[in-house]
């Protein structure tokens, strides 16, 4: 049911995407229809417009995040938005518009070191624990299930505490953050990698590999990593979107990073509860503003990603067609799908299902 | 009931310790009860450790304040010179027989701080899920009902919406437009003054000022209370507004697409009935055991709302515990919570044990 071009491919195994299509955000575009694909569209365009802008915040921003004066006159604090300050100054004088820009900047950050951090511990302690099993898994699994059902806000402020003791400087600020988001996401991708390898670990193709006398390593890195990472696109996006969430509740409750050292979305918000107070607005809802477009965007993406793999929510004929397998390398018959359409599949092809999600072989 | 048998697909969240035990709901309950215990015991000592790598409270809470001699002697004194491991198995022993220690800015008990404070988060906490199941449920099973259509859309962009906006930003936004612009609601606080003084010479306080208004007999500290609990209890009601709404979207498409409920339509059923009973109720499972996982979303958005408010509940003092390092204090507060949260999912556990036979095995 596969797009099967006349020439090529024999039919029992479906042809091999090209490299682009194969980019797992593409595949999804190209699957997605009406206002699934609205929303996938949204998501990409406020995420990519939320990227640009981390980029080009020194060109875009007219003012530093950290400049109280311009041509040797004070910006004034708590000014209306007006033509110098398009969205008026903050309490402390700084121009609001500035700094929900270069905000940005420090969000991507921050972001990106605590996904590459949790996913490199995460993946190789969930690889780990579960290719070799045993009582260091047991235990693994107790202290992640432990982690991930308390509070991670709770979690974050106590890391804060230990890494930075407050109040720091650019880097130090950045890593405090992104470090507490680490911990507390760790789980997550442990849980999600565990669970795959201990599936994959029992499929023929990784028998017959240790029969052939290849070592632990090379099994784990190159047989069962790369089919245990499927879902890791959405597990990332739903994770970017939390850290953006738990970087600005850290900066709320004063673990952000000074003002003088970079702008951060949560910390003009705690600057912001008196200014609300006397009607400022300004202040406010700005830097709200882009935590909200920000995780909207991610949000949207990841729950697009997660609608198309889901093949319980996939309502329509076409998207189910170009939708996933759970395991195509598998030697088995059939594979492991006996146990139902694996969860989070679908960023693979070669199989499809027909309008009450039944597997229909080709 | 019998019908359930037919969802294979409906449990989307079957929790892996389903096969802890077999049989009897005796047994299960019991084994899903120790499990409770290593669960605190890791939070314990995951918390004790990373706080005391900042080194001892005294010096953080007193650094500055007190010489170097006086410091080591309220240090001996307290005995945090001795070996981390010879505190750590005190500490152990202390919350085992619930004493989480005694702040240093206060000099108060941990344990009295939380009975004092305590009420007020889970009052705050108990209105936003009020909040929360008022709009969550209703409107998820409308979206299920007509999903991929205009209402689907909207509400789950609603519910995305909900759940990008942090509470405090909503906090802020609710108290811009409808205290100070509208001037309909109070600003910040659990009650106005009069009304705290009128609570203050009650007998018997409680401290959740919901029943103590009442105590009082006087409707206007009644709706005084209520008034200062509204936008708290919208703000942080929904965040979880937004994720019951997917939640109990999710589950209602996929047990709406089940045989039975197929059976039921040609019956004649109405398209009400089969929402509300016939695929709503199979689906409540996996929605029992998530709701349970939110208690920890709750807590967190609870300290973000309470400093939002001024809403003088356990997470604002651990903000103001934060502010004046006494990490005491700040660990016995998390102590608690996790202590919490672990007992919330075991209820939780009970309650979907109870209501469905089959996660018992």
């Amino acid at each position: 049911m596969t797009t099967i071009t006349p020439s090529a491919a024999p039919a029992a195994t479906p042809p091999k995407r090209s490299l682009w299509q194969r980019v797992p955000v593409v595949h999804q575009l190209r699957q997605s229809v009406g206002l699934q694909r609205g929303m996938l569209v949204t998501g990409l365009v406020l995420m990519a417009i939320f990227v640009l802008t981390a980029i080009f915040a020194p060109l875009l921003a007219p003012y530093k995040y950290n400049q109280l004066r311009a041509d040797g006159v004070a910006f004034g604090a708590q000014q209306p938005p007006s033509a110098e300050h398009l969205l008026g100054t903050t309490v402390g004088g700084y121009d609001v518009f500035s700094r929900v820009i270069w905000g940005a900047q420090t969000a991507i950050l921050v972001i990106v070191l605590a996904v590459v951090f949790s996913i490199f511990i995460g993946v190789f302690l969930g690889l780990v624990s579960g290719y070799f099993g045993g009582w260091p898994d047991r235990l693994l699994v107790v202290v992640c299930d432990a982690i991930y059902a308390f509070p991670s806000l709770l979690l974050a402020i106590v890391l804060s505490i230990v890494i930075s003791g407050g109040r720091s400087s650019l880097w130090g600020g950045i890593l405090a953050a992104a470090l507490s988001i680490t911990v507390v996401y760790i789980p997550q991708y442990f849980r999600v990698i565990r669970a795959e390898t201990v599936r994959i670990k029992a499929e023929a193709y990784v028998e017959s590999a240790r029969v052939l006398g290849a070592s632990n390593t090379r099994v784990m890195f190159r047989h069962v990593l790369r089919n245990a990472t499927r879902s890791l696109p959405l597990l990332i996006t739903l994770n970017s979107s939390e850290a953006v969430l738990t970087l600005a509740g850290l900066g709320f409750i004063g673990f952000g990073i000074e003002p003088t050292a970079a702008a951060e979305w949560g910390y003009d918000l705690n600057k912001a509860i008196s200014d609300v107070t006397s009607g400022i607005w300004w202040t406010a809802l700005f830097p709200g503003l882009a935590i909200v477009l920000t995780v909207l965007g991610i949000t949207l993406v990841g729950e697009s990603l997660n609608d198309l793999a889901d093949p319980r929510l996939r309502g329509r004929r076409a998207v189910a067609k170009a939708s996933g397998t759970v395991s195509e390398t598998s030697v088995v018959p059939g594979g492991t799908l006996s146990a139902g359409p694996g969860g989070l599949a679908g960023l693979e092809d070669g199989e499809s299902f027909d309008e009450h999600g039944i597997e229909v072989r080709p | 009931m019998t019908t359930e048998a037919l969802t294979p697909e409906a449990t989307k969240t079957p929790t892996a310790r389903k096969r802890s035990s077999g049989g009897s709901l005796g047994s299960y309950l019991l084994v899903r009860f120790l499990l409770i215990i290593p669960t605190i015991f890791i939070l314990v000592t995951l918390v004790f450790v990373l706080m005391r790598t900042t080194g001892d409270p005294i010096t953080a809470a007193q650094g500055g304040r007190l010489g170097p001699e006086q410091l080591a002697e309220r240090i001996h004194a307290a005995g945090y010179d001795r070996p981390l491991f010879v505190q750590y198995l005190e500490y152990l022993g202390q919350v085992f027989t619930g004493n989480f220690g005694t702040t240093i800015s206060t000099n108060r008990p941990v344990t009295e701080v939380l009975f004092t404070y305590g009420p007020a988060t889970f009052e705050l906490a108990f209105y936003s899920l009020l909040v929360a199941f008022v709009i969550g449920i209703p409107l998820g099973m409308v979206a299920a009902y007509f999903r991929d259509k205009y209402p689907d859309a909207i509400f789950r962009i609603m519910a995305i919406l909900f759940y990008a906006t942090p509470v405090f930003f909503s906090g802020l936004l609710l108290k811009l437009v409808f205290s100070v612009w509208l001037g309909w609601l109070p600003i910040a606080g659990r009650a106005s003054t009069s009304a705290e003084l009128e609570m203050e010479f009650l007998s018997n306080k409680t401290g959740f000022y919901t029943i103590d208004a009442i105590q009082t007999g006087n409707p206007e500290v009644l709706l005084d209370v209520l008034a200062h609990a509204v936008l708290p209890a919208i703000a942080l009601g929904l965040l979880t507004a937004g994720v019951f709404l997917r939640l109990v979207r999710t589950n209602v498409i996929g047990t709406l697409s089940t045989d039975y409920v197929d059976a039921a339509r040609s019956r004649g059923v109405s398209e009400f009935r089969l929402v509300r009973t016939h695929a709503y109720r199979p689906a409540l499972i996996p929605i029992i055991t998530v709701i349970g996982l939110q208690i920890a979303l709750l807590l967190g958005g609870a300290v973000l709302t309470e400093t939002t408010f001024e809403w003088k509940g356990l997470g604002f003092m651990l903000i103001e515990f934060i502010k004046a390092r006494d990490y005491v204090a700040v660990q016995g507060i998390v102590v608690l919570l996790a202590v919490i949260v672990a007992l919330t999912n075991f209820i939780v556990d009970v309650i979907a044990a109870v209501v469905d036979p089959r996660v018992r095995y």
